[in-house]
């Protein structure tokens, strides 16, 4: 699992800054104790055709960037609440840290497990990863499909995911509304936007081709090293 | 036996009636694609529920609650949304035309501005898709809330919708793009206060039977 804290997190730690959960968070970066922005590991126009130039970059620096922000004001929040022993205070920001943080977390997942093609984007998965998709699923082209069949299924905002359940290590699609994270009993493989944002600009209402779209740009390598 | 057919209702106004507020581009969209969608889907789930009833198959008909909830959520709120807009710099976009929900609205809200400030900020806060609608609770000439509405959760009856705006992106995205308060602050510019004060007074429910 590919969830090593950097240094500046380790520095975070040491400044009694709160640590994030170990589960999935891979690369993770902070700053003075503050979460921040992670950089790409391409270029914003890198996974076209399927996800253009423009939505990857208003994706990340405005919705992604946007998450952290609302995230790091949050937890100055509920430090102030913590430090006054206001117990109230600290419920009431329970949905803010879970929106905000939850944004954050899976937008960070979901860089990292996309690849534009040169870089290995859309090969299919192998190993131990692609034999537990074909002993759950029957092969990779029905899993595929069961997971867009997810996605189109989703009612609103949210995501569906390729996860591990951690007590039977079994693997299974589940779909969460809005900004909920992968957190609890499962852990997160495979992460997809289905928010309108994430593909609205290039496909409009015709979500369903996107879906079909971004398997070319899925990074199974990542998704491997979080299953292993 | 077959099931009742909806049809998409057309707009009281051209699809480009709304700019430079709400393009045309996006009316088009919203109206023809992702409304007519919701009816699609309500008429297909109809039509499995009279199956399912011939059947006697209850889960099934159970199953089938919460699709008919989304995508008859789904025509109700636009159709609701539709009427309650209307192009601005027009005589309904004067809360004057509403004198009795102004009224309401100031005894409520203190003043119409501290309303809209209150309103706004229930549509920024909302997380996800949803709607945010002024309700008239127990019925016409109830007492005023500001409600938000998750997906497409239609507003309840005996509650009265007086009015909704759409939170979802893609009512605004094509234009505004993450700028929702943009959105939100020209919402006001296209709101009808007439069909406002109509539901506020006498009820959405002829609007509802669609």
């Amino acid at each position: 699992m590919a969830a090593l804290l950097n240094n500046s997190a380790r520095v975070a730690l040491r400044s009694g800054a709160s640590a994030t959960s170990k589960a999935g968070a891979a690369g993770l970066t902070f700053a003075r104790g503050k979460a921040t922005l992670p950089d790409l590991s391409y270029d914003y126009g890198a996974l076209e055709p399927s996800i253009s130039g423009k939505i990857m970059e208003l994706h990340h620096k405005n919705h992604h960037n946007t998450y952290v922000t609302s995230y790091n004001n949050a937890m100055e929040q509920l430090q102030e609440a913590q430090a006054k022993g206001n117990i109230a205070a600290q419920i009431a920001l329970k949905p803010a840290i879970n929106f905000h943080g939850g944004g954050h977390l899976n937008h960070s997942l979901f860089w990292e497990n996309l690849a534009p093609k040169s870089a290995g984007g859309g090969e299919p998965p192998s190993g131990a990863l692609s034999k537990a998709i074909d002993t759950t699923y029957g092969g990779f082209g029905e899993f595929q499909s069961k997971m867009n069949a997810a996605l189109a299924g989703i009612q609103g905002s949210g995501w569906a995911w390729l996860v591990k359940d951690k007590q039977t290590g079994q693997i299974g699609i589940r779909t969460y509304a809005n900004q909920d994270p992968v957190v609890g009993q499962f852990e997160p493989l495979l992460g997809i936007d289905a928010w309108e944002h994430a593909y609205y600009l290039q496909y409009q209402n015709r979500k369903v081709e996107y879906f079909s779209a971004i398997w070319d740009v899925i990074n199974w390598k990542t998704v491997e090293k979080r299953f292993a | 036996m077959s099931s009742q057919t909806y049809t998409l209702p057309p707009l009281p106004y051209a699809y480009d009636a709304l700019e430079p507020v709400i393009s045309k581009e996006i009316m088009e969209l919203h109206h023809q694609r992702h409304h007519q969608t919701y009816i699609n889907n309500l008429n297909a789930a109809f039509s499995a529920q009279v199956s399912a009833t011939a059947l006697n198959n209850v889960l099934t008909l159970v199953s089938l609650q919460q699709k008919i909830r989304f995508h008859g959520g789904g025509h109700i709120n636009h159709s609701l949304f539709w009427k309650n807009l209307t192009p601005p710099n027009t005589t309904a976009n004067d809360i004057s035309a509403a004198p009795t929900l102004r009224e309401a609205i100031i005894t409520r809200w203190g003043s119409h501005e501290a309303f809209v400030k209150a309103f706004n900020n229930e549509l920024l806060g909302l997380q996800g898709s949803g709607w945010g609608w002024l309700v008239s609770k127990g019925g016409v000439k109830g007492r005023l809330e500001i409600v938000i509405t998750k997906d497409q959760d239609p507003v309840n009856e005996p509650d009265v919708p007086v009015f909704g705006v759409d939170m979802w992106e893609h009512a605004y995205y094509l234009q505004y793009l993450n700028n929702k308060a943009g959105y939100v602050e020209g919402i006001w510019k296209i709101l009808n206060w007439v069909e406002a004060e109509k539901r506020y007074t006498a009820g959405a429910e002829s609007l509802l039977k669609l």
